[in-house]
């Protein structure tokens, strides 16, 4: 089952790409990288993922598996003995689920966007609902050195790639992350000790470079 | 294993329909509660402090809560009986990926169709259609998404056909003259006491949506 064919179809700033990353990385899969560009998407991106046509694109076998939670979840299902990233009991499942479910709502849904996205009131506003979501994410992990325990978890996976984001955030937003949420940088930082983490996510100054392109690009001030 | 259970739910709502709906499959007995959401009871917000919303499963006093994630616990808990995700990874991989192309699309189009006029509404009408006819083409000869029994896009799926009548008198349209493979499919499963009893009256449902346009103040 192991040695197989592993293509990703990825856009090195996505945070959803670099879920997978991690998650291949922790189980030590050997996979290619393609990088696409996003304006001229390439023939094999459009047939395996015809319905959305976005990255990341898992491609195991010549088979596609769509949407980066599916993808965390199928490598984890696929590759179960090395690093197990879900929890075995369905009800710890069902949190950390919940937990992934809610990143993806809140954290990198179109509010949280506005946090470099926009100026003024909308921005203040946006920038409080962000860091409370995160507090709300520092309860979840508590003590714990990871969302998964002793280990990296779905959750964390999930998450950590956010991390490469929040340079660009605290820039554009002028706020500090570290300052408002010091429990959640100490588990990024605790996170990037990892190389499956580290090599996984580009530099902050990279993102924020790529984020002032984009605001360009799209006449955002 | 069975424990106590409850569920924390709005009789309109499709989200609470699935979790009735999966917990019909495998036969568990469980309190249904009702909830007015114009006034939250302490339960409801003790359980689930995050989203504030229905459904909520409230198993042996510890809640689950998201309806495609109550769907998957209750599955995983009683796995014994009417298993409706597939045991292969690719195979439920390829599930989950419907059941959240549903999640993004339908109740989202579907809410434009009833809250909306004019160019938004017809926007919203057509790419509701595109979605359905997309869904159909999943489903393909299959007599459900789960095979040859309910499995979980067919769970996902089903409780917004209870809406189907709303969105078309509302947007004046036929989804049975657009897609009359997925009103079969519908048909199919709604011969399934699972589904027929978990699915209310669409014309009660047809109401209560004429009852929130007047509330919002919606042509």
């Amino acid at each position: 089952m192991a040695d197989e064919d592993v293509v990703l179809l990825d856009f090195w700033p996505s945070p959803f790409g670099m879920r997978v990353r991690i998650a291949l990385a922790e189980k030590e899969i050997k996979y290619e990288y393609k990088e696409e560009d996003l304006r001229n998407k390439s023939d094999l991106l459009l047939k395996m993922n015809p319905i959305h046509k976005k990255i990341p694109v898992l491609i195991h076998n010549g088979k596609p598996v769509c949407e980066s939670l599916v993808q965390v979840q199928y490598i984890d299902e696929i590759w179960p003995h090395k690093s197990p990233l879900l929890p075995t009991d369905p009800y710890q499942r069902a949190i950390a689920r919940f937990w992934g479910d809610f990143v993806d709502k809140k954290i990198y849904g179109l509010e949280s966007r506005k946090v470099w996205s926009t100026k003024g009131e909308e921005q203040e506003a946006a920038k409080k609902e962000f860091i409370e979501c995160l507090k709300l994410l520092e309860g979840e992990l508590g003590n714990k050195a990871y969302f998964g325990g002793e280990n990296l978890g779905y959750v964390d996976v999930v998450l950590v790639p956010f991390y490469s984001w929040f340079y660009a955030y605290e820039k554009c937003g002028n706020f500090s992350i570290e300052t408002e949420c010091p429990k959640l940088i100490a588990w990024a930082k605790r996170c990037m000790e990892k190389d499956s983490v580290s090599k996984s996510l580009p530099d902050q100054d990279k993102i924020y470079d790529f984020a002032l392109h984009v605001k360009k690009v799209f006449g955002i001030e | 294993m069975a424990g106590e259970l409850v569920l924390l739910d709005f009789w309109p709502s499709p989200f609470g329909m699935r979790s009735r709906i999966a917990l019909a499959e495998k036969g568990i007995p469980y309190e249904y509660r009702e909830e007015d959401l114009r006034n939250k009871s302490d339960l409801l917000l003790q359980m689930n402090p995050v989203h504030k919303k229905i459904p909520v499963l409230i198993h042996n006093g510890k809640p689950v809560c998201e309806s495609v994630i109550q769907v998957q616990y209750i599955d995983e808990v009683w796995h014994d009986k009417a298993p409706l995700i597939p045991s292969d990874p690719y195979q439920r991989a390829v599930a989950r990926f419907w059941v959240d192309f549903i999640d993004k699309k339908i109740y989202e189009l579907g809410s434009k169709i009833w809250k909306t006029k004019g160019e938004e509404q017809a926007n919203a009408k057509k790419e509701f259609i595109e979605c359905l006819k997309l869904l159909e083409g999943e489903l393909g000869d299959k007599t459900y998404f789960g095979g040859e029994s309910l499995g979980y896009v067919d769970v996902a799926l089903v409780p917004f056909y209870s809406w189907f009548y709303a969105y078309e008198k509302c947007g004046d349209f036929s989804i049975e003259a657009e897609c009359p493979k997925m009103i079969a499919w519908v048909k199919r499963c709604m011969q399934k006491e699972s589904v027929a009893k978990s699915l209310p009256d669409q014309e009660k449902v047809y109401e209560f949506i004429l009852q929130l346009k007047k509330i919002f103040g919606i042509e």
